[in-house]
């Protein structure tokens, strides 16, 4: 169980977090949504470990997570940044590989596993400089996977996908939820949360909005209240479509 | 063992015997210890104690050059960038200074004491400033760096202040010449100053080896990934302090072995900061033993300084890397 209680974060002398709560369960997709500077990407580092805050707390499994030592914490909860920079043209099995360094080995199985489960085979000794932006990102979260994390906190890992990577992305998030990871994502679509999240978090200007499954945190009048546009759904459920009007 | 361990070792194993060999008196290899005149005493008093500085010198800077541009994230960092080895320098030139007020037993040891204390004393201001900056809040190794440059900065400053005041011509000319790096006339005495502290540092610069790797992905992710950026900043500045303190105080200046170093490695290797550490401080060795083999056998009036000498081979390189830079090659 992964949870935050009355979280509250500054960054750069300002609030960015109020007073979030939220407990977070394994084997489950929960979406965090929001308009831009809503904290999405501050609550993902801070239930990371990354971020310390100004006051409440992130707990795992009940431990304050804050106490935890870097490897021990990094063992637990993959975190996969927003930024895809990568400081050298190293080859794709090499980044993966990366994913241990929690524990300290190179394991080939694990490395193995993650690269298989992206699809990323036939791009095992390719420099990352000569993938596109698709292949990426898998390579980014096959290095989350190789440290067989028990949670998995990606910040918009389907930005810089096509419609069919993101599709084919989503599939392999699902079935890691499937084997009992947790997975915590940021994601700016909202069809996309609509559609393939369990839970979604709605966060407005740093606080809860709205903590809910999809069909409840976002609802239109959670929308329109949130994101202030006019919207309205369409399609049926696993296949919705969020069709919207700016206000005049 | 990687492949460029390999080719650097064995490049290493070949240019120490033919660094012992070269000099302003060549010696014969063949024709015995009887062939040249005072051949054991040139071997074993000049040649040898050199050849070891130059290899101690090179290791240490090119492993430095290697964990700096890994802990950069940059392949333009250089172990100067911290300000260890401009500190180190006003060590020394201090020395020209306060060094004939000291005992005459004292002073001769003063020149490197002086500048150990010089670089050690960056590396407790960069100490205390890393407990300010890399507090896990990002941003950290940037405010650090410019931390490192304004000590640079203000050790360049009041080394040239230095100079200006310098109480008389030849302490002038003997802090320039020192400046300027060089292994001339150096003995075991300075070997033995250089080559446990040099050691002590690369062994303290692998131990953050992996570390620096996870930052390949940046900051954010490296912390994610188990790396504590206070302990692997404590590593650094302590290994860079250890092998740049010891090089500078034993040579003097010797600038740009740490940038091209490193860069000569990387494509031999699977590009990540670990694998180029060893590599790297063989490479360094090579590259500063070939150096001073050469600045010994140039007709010159009197010997090139190797500082010199490697300036004049990397400013080119530099720009050469500007350029490749530029093109998106590097």
């Amino acid at each position: 169980m992964l949870a935050c209680s009355d979280l509250s974060l500054n960054r750069g002398g300002t609030q960015v977090l109020r007073d979030v709560t939220a407990v977070l369960e394994p084997g489950t997709i929960t979406a965090i949504v929001g308009p831009n500077g809503a904290g999405k990407s501050s609550l993902l580092m801070a239930l990371a470990g990354l971020l310390e805050p100004a006051a409440g707390t992130v707990t795992l499994d009940g431990d304050d997570i804050a106490d935890l030592s870097p490897r021990g914490r990094a063992r637990s909860v993959g975190y996969l940044p927003q930024s895809s920079d990568i400081a050298w043209d190293v080859a794709v099995e090499v980044l993966v590989t990366l994913g241990r360094m929690p524990y300290q080995d190179r394991r080939r199985e694990p490395v193995d596993a993650a690269i298989a489960a992206l699809d990323l085979e036939e791009f095992r000794n390719r420099p990352v400089s000569c993938l596109s932006g698709g292949e990426r990102a898998r390579v980014l979260l096959a290095r989350v996977l190789a440290g067989e994390p028990q949670w998995i906190l990606a910040d918009e890992p389907l930005a810089a996908l096509d419609l069919a990577h993101q599709l084919n992305l989503i599939d392999h998030l699902k079935g890691c939820a499937k084997d009992g990871v947790g997975m915590v994502i940021v994601l700016h679509d909202l069809a996309l949360a609509m559609n393939f999240a369990d839970r979604v978090l709605v966060l407005d200007d740093g606080k809860l909005a709205a903590f809910a499954a999809p069909q409840q945190a976002l609802s239109i009048d959670v929308i329109e209240r949130v994101w202030k546009i006019n919207a309205e759904w369409a399609g049926k459920p696993g296949r919705h479509a969020l069709i919207t009007q700016v206000h005049d | 063992m990687n492949r460029a361990t390999l080719i650097f070792a064995s490049l290493l194993a070949l240019l120490i015997p033919l660094s012992l060999l070269a000099g302003r008196v060549w010696i014969d290899p063949f024709g015995g210890v009887q062939a040249t005149p005072n051949a054991a005493l040139i071997l074993m008093e000049l040649r040898l104690p050199r050849a070891v500085l130059a290899v101690v010198l090179g290791a240490g800077l090119g492993a430095a050059g290697a964990a700096m541009q890994g802990y950069l994230r940059n392949p333009l960092a250089d172990p100067g960038l911290f300000g260890i080895a401009p500190m180190a320098a006003l060590g020394a030139v201090a020395s020209f200074w306060f060094g004939a007020l000291l005992p005459p037993i004292i002073a001769a040891w003063s020149l490197p004491a002086f500048a150990l204390i010089g670089a050690a004393m960056a590396m407790l201001l960069l100490a205390l400033i890393a407990g300010r900056t890399s507090s896990g809040a990002g941003g950290g190794i940037a405010l650090f760096t410019l931390a490192g440059l304004m000590i640079a900065s203000l050790a360049g400053a009041l080394t040239a202040l230095a100079i200006t005041m310098a109480p008389n011509a030849f302490a002038l000319s003997q802090i320039v010449l020192w400046l300027n790096g060089a292994l001339t006339d150096r003995s075991w005495g300075d070997v033995w100053i250089a080559a446990p502290l040099t050691l002590a540092g690369f062994a303290v610069l692998q131990t953050a080896a992996r570390n620096l790797d996870a930052l390949t992905l940046g900051e954010d992710a490296a912390r994610s990934m188990g790396m504590d950026p206070r302990r692997l900043l404590i590593l650094l500045v302590a290994g860079v302090g250890l092998t740049v303190g010891a090089g500078v105080a034993v040579a003097g200046i010797v600038g740009f072995v740490g940038l091209i170093v490193p860069h000569l490695v990387r494509p031999l290797t699977d590009r990540m900061p670990s694998s180029l550490m060893l590599p790297s401080a063989l490479a360094g060795a090579c590259l500063v033993l070939a150096a001073d083999s050469a600045v010994r056998v140039l007709p010159l009036v009197t010997e090139l300084r190797l500082g010199i000498a490697l300036s004049l081979i990397g400013a080119p390189f530099f720009l050469w890397l500007l350029i490749r830079m530029r093109r998106g090659n590097l």
